[in-house]
């Protein structure tokens, strides 16, 4: 059983030094070196050819997309464009890369020297970008027969090439220390920014979820005043809470190791998603000697001032000046526009402004009733079967007094089993509002009837008795009723 | 000239089928039929295509029916070397790592044979990945060398050049890496020419070095030669380091150089070279110096200059080209195609890996490979494979000042003659020094022919000309122009090989 500190013991004696190693699928329309398609989810192997096969004799050709995509994020975390640069072959042995060598770059990556400022709890910090360059993914292996879906145990290795070639960014940061206990949520909110970034640019859908961004996280400790500490490099870290839940987690084992006076290895460790945990990996020992050498088969770039100068007058208002700008907009606070941000919800709420809705009722919505179902499913807020316009319907239909928050919620139900729009659910579900004044009225009747000493207080003057009335009629009318209207209907019969 | 169709140059068969004096298919049987009575004893062919180069034949003579016009080297057949993947036709690259693979796709240089209606008679030997200098470590057979069946036919591409020197074809593709052409041309008594480095696609060309390997021809003539250099040169934007820009005009200058004067032309003999004639055999010396007498006689002034890192040249290419193979040859793991070994369901992927590449690579190419991983692996890569680069650059500054003073520079091909087989396996270094003349220009990247010069002990020695990069036009025009003094040419000479002629490796030679 692994050791572990509580959070607060190890952040007491020790300095976590954050690292991150992020890959980004590009969403050109080919691949990275051959004309291939790059469509998710196609048929194994049906978005193959000669070069991404590497059959015998076939040769690369860099795309151009990509490698504009490329200097486009660098230039948007605010590095420096090579203006020479080139291609390395990194060589290793594993049965989804066709050529046993992946074409990275080594020494010459196209963007150096960048940074991303990202706020947390009102603080700002400056993550430094060491290289962004371009290479190519991997295909995927699935290994079948065995229990775990994983090596050990399988019968049989099935590998499908769809996704070898598809580019691949690699944007790698300078260690960042001072973080102390907000590493965690610095690092989520690096990657939360990156993302942010990227999607902005519109070279990437950036998923998570789906591996068009992946995370490696570095975590060291020291104590204050020590030289940093030994690294460990987790993978498999597929969502920004993931990477936030990582980084805790190996501050509270690499602390407990440490004080037991263990060493930490350099190794690779996987993060599990299901348990929070980080278990090892390939450790530094067995690690490959990659022999990285400058690619031979393409041939160097060259990218021209005017090019790199179009590029940058190309891009978008970056993510942190747009949302301070909505933030002045939408009239947030701080705290409110930081809770917007965390749950990923600024474009949602852009687009059912978009579509018609009021500020507050927008973020209400995503940030309330959206969010806790989002939580409760585990799913992203966007993923949610819902979409931003019917949103705006939805609360457009409460500032009509077609529903009531309640209703609301039970219509929010519907739409997202599946049911159709925010109309059609409630008409379908006969959840409109009861605005019949004479059903409610006899409803009334009844609730007075019925509680004879409640009424009698309300008489007497004591208004905020009304509540156990109105709460009798609402459940008589299954919650179809405008609280308000019910309300007054009570004092305006006891008065 | 004889009557005999194989006798003929490619220019006079083309000439013949353009103007109906010969059919193409007519043409192609008479090389297919040689090949039959004659390759028994030389074995320059793995795989012949008689029914896909028939067919290529009856097209063309189909299309000559039909009024349309014939291309330059239409209906002239063609071997090519089976280090170049040929759709639907097996490719090996004489390797057993290969065998049985059928590529799904042509190489540029092919669908250029093709689009010419060039008939591709078949796959000719080499040796492995075309790491060699004397056809010797084919995994599959032994090429004799027509001039002395028990001697080799040079390497990698003894194939291609045994193929055209016994006339069992006018025409062959070779690839030449570090000599590949030219040191086998020079052998066998023939014509090789390996373009400027670039001018000629690469892609489907099976790599070894990949900032080294050309494809070029191999013919009995330069102008011959000349002819095939145009079909298949020119960009490819299939292959990243493809030269954009016109292909230079070498058939005309084989033309000029045919008119046999050289006035004007300056020729640079490499000092480091003749100072290092130690590696030359004697008999080679002679032959390349009558030929140097033969050069100045029509014309050419001879200059000497200096290439000091020349000298480092050999050294230099042993580091890049087994580095840049050990990773061009780490795709041959049994995964995808070719042999797979050892996979009984109970061995892991690695261990089938493993085994894969035990069986299916020879000697030469695991020594190759092992040099190159050696030399690339983290601690020796900057004193290895980092140190040949920057060597590499002082042997290009050495080219690009020579060529400041001379047009063209010249030199033996290679240090010997065929030698029997057997001779050099046993020494790697001994094998190597074939080269010896030859890789400075691969290292530059310019443009470097073989022409026959002359005879040593009977046996064929091949002057070499250096071109600067994309001066193809004048290597082609100072080799037309050595063949216009002989009478009769030495390509012609070679004696004939007959079917009834037994195969023995301890032929004496000399004949």
């Amino acid at each position: 059983m692994t050791k572990l500190n509580t959070y607060e013991a190890a952040l007491a004696a020790y300095e976590p030094v954050l690292g991150l190693e992020t890959h980004i699928e590009l969403d050109t329309a080919t691949k990275m070196f051959c004309g291939c398609a790059t469509t998710f989810g196609a048929e194994p192997n049906a978005q193959v050819c000669p070069v991404c096969l590497a059959l015998p004799g076939a040769l690369p050709v860099a795309n151009k997309a990509a490698v504009e995509a490329t200097m486009k994020i660098g230039l948007a975390l605010n590095c420096r464009i090579a203006e020479w640069t080139r291609f390395a072959r990194k060589n290793y042995f594993y049965p989804d890369m066709p050529k046993n060598f992946q074409t990275s770059q080594y020494e010459e990556p196209l963007c150096e020297d960048g940074y991303v400022d990202v706020v947390v709890d009102g603080e700002s910090y400056r993550v430094e970008i060491e290289r962004v360059h371009l290479e190519e993914d991997t295909g995927k292996t699935l290994h079948v027969g065995g229990a775990t879906g994983r090596i050990h145990g399988a019968t049989e290795s099935l590998v499908d090439y769809n996704r070898a070639g598809i580019p691949l960014v690699e944007i790698v940061t300078k260690p960042v220390p001072g973080t102390g206990a907000l590493a965690p949520e610095v690092a989520r909110a690096y990657a939360t920014e990156l993302r942010d970034i990227v999607r902005s640019l519109g070279v990437s859908d950036v998923r998570m979820e789906q591996g068009s961004m992946r995370c490696d996280v570095n975590v060291s400790l020291n104590r204050p005043g020590d030289e940093w500490g030994t690294r460990t490099e987790t993978k498999n870290v597929n969502s920004l809470r993931s990477v936030e839940r990582a980084v805790r987690y190996e501050i509270r084992r690499q602390s407990a190791l440490l004080d037991s006076g263990d060493k930490i290895l350099q190794e690779t460790r996987h993060f599990h998603e299901t348990t929070g945990e980080t278990s090892p990996g390939r450790s530094k020992e067995e690690a490959t000697d990659y022999r990285y050498f400058p690619e031979p088969d393409l041939a160097v770039m060259e990218p021209s001032k005017e090019w790199v100068e179009a590029l940058r007058a190309s891009l978008p208002e970056p993510p942190r000046k747009r949302r301070e700008r909505l933030q002045a907009d939408w009239g947030l606070g701080d705290k409110e526009m930081q809770s917007v941000v965390n749950a990923d919800a600024v474009e949602l709420i852009e687009a059912t402004i978009a579509a018609g809705a009021g500020a507050s009722g927008a973020v209400k919505w995503w940030l309330g009733e959206l969010s806790r179902r989002a939580n409760e499913t585990g799913a992203e807020l966007g993923a949610l079967a819902i979409t931003p316009a019917q949103v705006a319907e939805l609360q457009g239909m409460v500032e009509d007094g077609r529903l009531n928050d309640k209703l609301a919620r039970q219509v929010i139900d519907g739409v997202l089993a599946g049911e159709g729009g925010p109309a059609e659910v409630a008409a379908a579900r006969g959840l409109e509002v009861v605005s019949d004044t004479g059903a409610l009225e006899a409803a009334v009747d009844e609730a007075i009837a019925a509680n004879p000493a409640v009424a009698e207080k309300i008489r007497g003057g004591k208004h905020a008795a009304a509540g156990a009335l109105i709460g009798a009629v609402m459940k008589a009318t299954k919650g179809q009723a405008d609280a308000g209207t019910v309300r007054q209907i009570i004092l305006d019969k006891l008065s | 000239m004889s009557d005999r169709i194989i006798d003929k140059y490619a220019v006079e068969l083309a000439a013949d089928i353009r103007e109906g004096r010969l059919s193409a298919v007519e043409v192609t049987t008479a090389f297919l039929d040689r090949i039959a009575a004659v390759d028994g004893t030389v074995k320059a062919f793995l795989h012949v295509d008689r029914e896909g180069a028939l067919a290529t034949a009856a097209e063309v003579d189909a299309a000559r029916a039909a009024g349309e016009e014939l291309g330059p080297l239409a209906g002239v057949p063609i071997a090519v070397k089976d280090v170049v993947v040929t759709k639907g036709l097996p490719t090996t690259a004489a390797s057993k790592i290969l065998e049985g693979w059928i590529p799904p796709y042509d190489a540029t240089i092919v669908e250029r044979l093709k689009a010419a209606k060039m008939p591709i008679l078949g796959k000719t030997n080499l040796d492995e990945f075309a790491m060699g200098s004397s056809t010797e470590y084919s995994a599959y057979q032994q090429t004799a060398n027509p001039w002395d069946t028990g001697r080799i036919p040079g390497g990698s591409g003894g194939g291609s050049a045994a193929a055209v020197a016994a006339k069992m074809a006018p025409l062959a593709i070779g690839t030449d890496t570090g000599g590949s052409i030219r040191q086998p041309g020079a052998v066998t008594g023939t014509f090789g020419g390996k373009p400027t480095y670039g001018s000629n696609s690469r892609y489907g060309l099976i790599a070894f070095s990949s900032s080294l390997d050309t494809p070029g021809p191999v013919s009995r003539t330069a102008v011959d030669g000349a002819l095939l250099h145009e079909v298949i040169s020119g960009h490819d934007p299939r292959d990243s380091t493809s030269i954009d820009a016109p292909v230079p005009p070498v058939f005309e200058a084989a033309r000029l150089g045919a008119r046999g004067d050289l006035s004007g032309v300056k020729l640079g003999v490499v000092k480091e070279f003749a100072e290092g004639t130690d590696a030359a055999e004697p008999g080679v010396v002679a032959a390349y110096e009558a030929g140097v007498e033969q050069l100045v006689k029509l014309g050419a002034e001879i200059i000497e200059v200096s290439c000091p890192s020349f000298t480092y040249a050999l050294p230099t290419y042993y580091l890049i080209a087994p580095s840049e193979a050990s990773s061009n040859l780490a795709r041959y793991d049994g995964v995808r195609y070719g042999l797979r070994t050892g996979d009984d369901g109970e061995r892991g992927l690695e261990e089938v890996m493993s085994l894969t590449r035990e069986a299916g690579f020879g000697p030469e190419v695991k020594r190759r490979i092992i040099l190159g991983t050696y030399a690339l692996s983290a601690g020796y890569v900057d004193a290895f494979y980092g140190k040949a680069q920057k060597v590499r650059t002082l042997i290009k500054q050495d080219f690009e000042k020579a060529f400041e003073q001379v047009d063209a520079l010249i030199s033996p091909t290679t240090p010997f003659t065929a030698f029997k087989f057997g001779e050099r396996t046993g020494d790697p270094y001994q094998m190597y020094l074939a080269d010896l003349y030859t890789i400075p220009s691969n290292l530059y990247g310019g443009p470097g022919v073989s022409v026959p010069v002359g005879l040593s002990e009977g046996m064929p020695v091949g002057l070499q000309v250096m071109g600067p990069v994309m001066g193809d036009d004048i290597t082609y025009r100072v080799a037309a122009a050595l063949e216009t003094t002989q009478e009769p040419l030495l390509a012609d000479t070679a004696p004939d090989i007959h079917a009834n002629v037994r195969f023995t490796s301890f032929s004496e030679g000399g004949k």
